[in-house]
């Protein structure tokens, strides 16, 4: 098994009238073939920055993405547009990603008609097909999206994501604008399309339910750091990072159980703006202490696949010294 | 205990030139005191349409009252006028609306949108109304001194706080929440349902929580209503639906969140989209998702029956099993 996707060192920030925003700082994580990788973590902590960096929608301000054995880190238009066919994107909001002046079939013909793959008889027959892949009724061919509901509407965004075959998928947050019912289609067809097609995934997002049914390797980022990475079983059970440990404990669980004594984090997010050298979740951290206010944690392999940057997760968690 | 609230068939419909949208139709619903009351349901299932019924809130015209009583400490608030109304709202019962970034009017500071409810129900000073303001501050986590600061200068999630002041200013005896976390990240929306939780044991609030989170209900709720298409399907305490739930629609809604206690392959979706309130079906409005279904479903409207004390089902294979 190869990696598709490798990434090293990615740093994307931004310029703004404060300062410099640190949106992704230092993250690294690679891909296997086939696989999903979760990026969960709250507003504001850079997975869509993430996403968006490393299929060039956001140029990165540094670090290696390595695509397929290649390394695409710097490419020029030409290369870009060839790039593009083998990965795409499926956006958040099914109510502003579709253009709401072209019919549904325009929408799905638009990528194949970009990279000239078909036209007349033939772009119909495909787009056909596509609608069929995601279950659109073909009834909806000539439909605009403002009649269709949230969830044909992400269908839509899922048949122009597929209609050039692509290797890699983005998924921003693809069914969080929508209800539980339909969620679950999604999902569900999504997880369908990736063993037909061998796809590969990004999945943003922030509900931790649905992270933990669809991916392989989850990615907890705070920040626009990582926090911690593991095997997405691994993280439900074993968990090492302060700030995973809150995350997870905070999320409502729909059972009728105990009112357990939840460990809440205080506070909130703090800015990205100018970070300095310190754990960005100090702030927040019930262990924090003074190196936590002096330098920034390196992500440490604690245990096989699994990282975690945090100077002291191994007196939280009781762990013995590597080695 | 003694009842607060009891909402008797209450009915909405939107009438507009072309056709008439049924929002709520019979809803029947009964709050005692103290207790915490779940309406769940999808986007468009009439849940905020209940609540502005109970506050006589709904937009009128295309909003109409079609018929049904809300009675208040025994009165009918629907038959009150506009000025008795207005002293109800806001200190006897109060409400607690969705989004808290476009709840709040940017051009005033906090503490005026504060005082503005305590000096409208209270015979009290300025000075004693921006006291009570500011006690109010402190109350939901944030420094008094912020007073004079303007909504735009707080996070979201501190805004929400301030929503949650301002209703629960004037110690109202009810409290309706509008999905009061759902713009929220997780672990902020877990110190609000503390917050909330805690001021309402503190002043022996009752709320009815309107919300799509299964999981929130389960940590805040002591019953619980699923509503589907304008009608409650099942009506029950937190163990009844949870833990012994009867309609197919509280089913598929179960089968369709991950769950995050271990993880299982696929989902169960419930197939199919909610139908157009505005051309609901004559027999039961699940009929055509759902997996039970019988000639007999799509003819007659079902009755609420009692499975067992307390737990009442809307669905005519339980009517049949009762009888």
């Amino acid at each position: 098994m190869s990696n598709l996707l490798e990434v090293k060192n990615l740093k994307k920030y931004f310029k703004t009238n404060r300062g410099l925003l640190h949106a992704v700082d230092d993250v690294s994580f690679t891909i296997p073939r086939g696989k999903t990788l979760g990026i969960v973590g709250e507003s504001g902590c850079g997975k869509s920055t993430l996403g968006r960096t490393v299929i060039h929608l956001h140029e990165k301000t540094s670090g290696q993405i390595l695509f397929d054995g290649k390394d695409i880190s710097d490419v020029d238009k030409h290369q870009l547009k060839a790039l593009r066919e083998d990965m795409q994107m499926i956006f958040q909001d099914p109510f502003s990603s579709l253009n709401p002046r072209m019919s549904v079939s325009q929408l799905i013909a638009e990528p194949l008609l970009i990279y000239k793959k078909c036209s007349g008889k033939e772009l119909e027959q495909t787009v056909m097909q596509l609608m069929d892949t995601v279950g659109l009724a073909q009834r909806l061919y000539n439909s605009y999206p403002h009649e269709l509901d949230g969830g044909r509407r992400q269908r839509i965004g899922i048949a122009r994501a597929l209609a050039l075959s692509p290797k890699f998928i983005v998924c921003d947050e693809p069914v969080s604008a929508l209800d539980v019912s339909i969620q679950a289609q999604i999902i569900n067809l999504m997880q369908d399309l990736q063993e037909e097609h061998q796809l590969t995934y990004m999945f943003i997002t922030h509900d931790m339910s649905v992270v933990r049914h669809i991916s392989d390797d989850i990615m907890v980022m705070y920040l626009g750091m990582m926090v911690e990475c593991c095997d997405s079983e691994e993280i439900f059970h074993n968990r090492f990072h302060p700030y995973t440990k809150a995350l997870l404990d905070a999320v409502p669980i729909p059972q009728v159980r105990e009112k357990k004594e939840r460990r809440l984090i205080k506070g909130e997010i703090t800015s990205p703006i100018h970070p300095g050298d310190e754990c960005r979740f100090a702030k927040r951290c019930p262990y924090a202490d003074q190196i936590c206010f002096e330098k920034t944690p390196v992500s440490e392999e604690i245990c096989p696949g699994h990282f975690v940057s945090c100077h002291h997760v191994r007196e939280i968690n009781h762990l013995q010294e590597n080695k | 205990m003694s009842k607060i609230l009891e909402i008797k068939d209450l009915t909405i419909h939107y009438v507009t030139d072309s056709e008439v949208v049924r929002a709520v139709n019979d809803i029947s619903i009964e709050l005692e005191e103290g207790e915490s009351l779940g309406l769940v349901g999808e986007t468009g299932a009439g849940k905020t349409t209940t609540a502005l019924g109970v506050l006589g809130l709904v937009p009128n015209p295309p909003g109409k009252v079609i018929s049904g009583e809300v009675i208040y400490k025994g009165q009918d608030l629907l038959k009150l006028s506009d000025a008795e109304m207005r002293k109800i709202r806001g200190r006897e019962i109060s409400m607690i609306f969705q989004d808290p970034m476009t709840a709040l009017n940017p051009v005033l500071t906090v503490g005026d949108q504060i005082m503005e409810v305590v000096r409208l129900h209270q015979k009290v000073s300025k000075a004693e109304a921006m006291k009570r303001a500011m006690e109010m501050m402190e109350m939901v986590g944030i420094e008094g001194a912020r007073c004079g600061e303007y909504p735009h200068q707080f996070s979201g999630g501190m805004k929400q706080r301030i929503v949650i002041a301002i209703a629960l200013a004037c110690n109202p005896n009810l409290l309706i929440a509008d999905e009061p976390t759902t713009a929220l990240d997780v672990t902020i929306q877990a110190q609000v349902l503390d917050l909330i939780d805690n001021l309402k044991k503190k002043f022996n609030t009752s709320m009815l929580l309107i919300t799509h989170d299964l999981g929130v209900v389960a940590e805040v709720c002591d019953k619980v209503a699923i509503v589907y298409a304008g009608r409650i399907v099942e009506y029950g305490t937190l163990n009844h639906i949870y833990n012994n739930p009867h309609h197919p629609y509280t089913n598929g809604l179960f089968g369709s969140i991950p769950d995050f206690s271990h993880k299982a392959h696929r989902l169960n979706p419930i197939k199919g989209l909610m139908p157009d309130p505005s051309n609901l079906p004559e027999g039961c409005a699940f009929a055509e998702r759902c997996p039970h279904v019988t000639d007999a479903c799509r003819k007659k409207q079902p009755i609420a029956v009692e499975v067992e004390p307390g737990h009442f089902v809307r669905c005519l294979l339980h009517e049949k099993e009762v009888r």
